[in-house]
């Protein structure tokens, strides 16, 4: 097995510690008991990639809780705040659609993300149907869900360029990939009787920086949050 | 897996690897760590020493922890006092793995048993083919979510009996 390169492994893993870190905020504020679970075991699964990805990295703990928001190499929509339920389903629909292309494509690599990645996949195949169930749910329901989802959808729609600019030290063919992922997003939003949202997938100032440790306003108070404990009381321990 | 000896295994590998493959799932504590199909591998590498592979369910399972020192207080007590665990994703663990007995055994405990899954990893989950219900053996049962008490397991509810159940849901 060959190395894994570590700017990869990096990229990966933060995109799925922040977006853990997000989920989890919903612990005690989920709209209904099952979805608390869900999304608290989505979190679970994508911190489990995340702890394996940095890992091959160095001292998890070190790169999670010591770093400082420049070092980050996430895509700057993992790192939104979570907004409303339907902003939470938005963002899941894009990034589990996303991940899923992308580690099917990784797991016939021959490197420890490749181990990862063919392990992670069945996993994210059950974070995407949970997120295409809801989209369809939200868009086809009210006309007030209906509204809150395309909002949503709209809202996040220029973050998601970003995630098909290649990663270093990764051979994929970005371009099938983004058309890949249109297609996919493309069918969904069409069933739920949404609108594929028009504007830029990129070009505003921050949107597109993420990969290169340029985040967005809220990035710095979620990341005083997640590190702030370990911080305060070093080698702290349950 | 462990139900069949690997080749070249000794006999006191076969005793240390029925000794770490009896330790019950810390989650799931009707069923051991061999039924569950988590043991990958052992080797005694030297005098008192050993080597276990393990591999989780789910990527961020937090039970391989536990796993992990429960196999090795086992081995302790069974006299080897050197034990180091390693932990493989390769190859993907898949509930193809879990035994037939432990199949019988999660029925008994009121949770539904993964079925059989296809080999390829793409495409997508069937999730809406005929689960039995464990309690009633009802086959008109509804999902309630894709997600349980934990990662491995969806929630759902029988028509016949009323009554919620796990489904231990199937990763192929």
């Amino acid at each position: 097995m060959n190395p894994a390169p570590a700017s990869a492994a990096l990229a990966l893993g933060d995109d799925a510690l922040l977006l853990s870190h997000r989920l989890g905020e919903w612990a005690g504020h989920a709209p209904v008991l099952e979805e608390e679970l869900a999304l608290a075991n989505i979190a679970l699964d994508l911190l489990g990639q995340a702890r394996v990805l940095l890992s091959l990295v160095g001292d998890e703990d070190e790169l999670a809780y010591l770093r400082e928001e420049r070092a980050f190499r996430n895509l700057q929509l993992v790192e939104q705040p979570r907004g409303d339920f339907a902003h939470t389903i938005a963002r899941q629909l894009y990034f589990s659609s996303y991940q899923r292309l992308l580690y099917e494509e990784l797991a016939q690599g021959d490197t420890a993300i490749a181990e990862l990645a063919s392990k992670a996949v069945k996993e994210v195949d059950y974070h995407r149907d949970h997120a295409e169930h809801w989209t369809l749910r939200l868009g086809d329901g009210t006309a007030e869900s209906h509204q809150r989802m395309q909002q949503a959808l709209d809202a996040l729609w220029r973050y998601t360029g970003e995630a098909f600019e290649p990663i270093e030290g990764l051979t994929v063919n970005w371009a099938t990939l983004r058309a890949r992922w249109t297609d996919r997003i493309t069918t969904v939003l069409r069933q739920a009787t949404l609108t594929v949202p028009s504007g830029p997938q990129s070009g505003s100032w921050a949107a597109g920086g993420g990969r290169q440790g340029v985040q967005t306003e809220p990035f710095g108070r979620m990341l005083a949050e997640m590190q702030h404990l370990h911080r305060s009381h070093p080698g702290a321990t349950w | 897996m462990v139900t069949t000896s690997p080749v070249g295994e000794t006999p006191l590998e076969r005793e240390l690897r029925e000794v770490a493959g009896s330790v019950p799932d810390p989650e799931l504590p009707v069923l051991s760590l061999a039924e569950i199909g988590v043991l990958r591998g052992l080797r005694v590498t030297g005098p008192g020493r050993v080597e276990v592979e393990l591999t989780p369910t789910y990527t961020g399972c937090p039970a391989i922890e536990t796993m992990s020192a429960d196999i090795e207080q086992a081995l302790h007590q069974h006299g080897m006092p050197e034990v180091t665990l390693r932990t493989v994703f390769s190859p993907p663990w898949t509930t193809d793995a879990i035994s037939a007995d432990g199949r019988r055994k999660l029925k008994e405990f009121g949770i539904a048993p993964p079925r059989a899954t296809r080999p390829a990893i793409s495409g997508p989950v069937a999730v809406d083919l005929a689960i039995r219900c464990p309690h009633c053996g009802s086959t008109r049962t509804s999902l309630l979510s894709r997600f349980s008490s934990t990662a491995c397991k969806a929630l759902r509810r029988c028509e016949s009996c009323l009554e919620p159940f796990d489904h231990f849901k199937e990763l192929s």
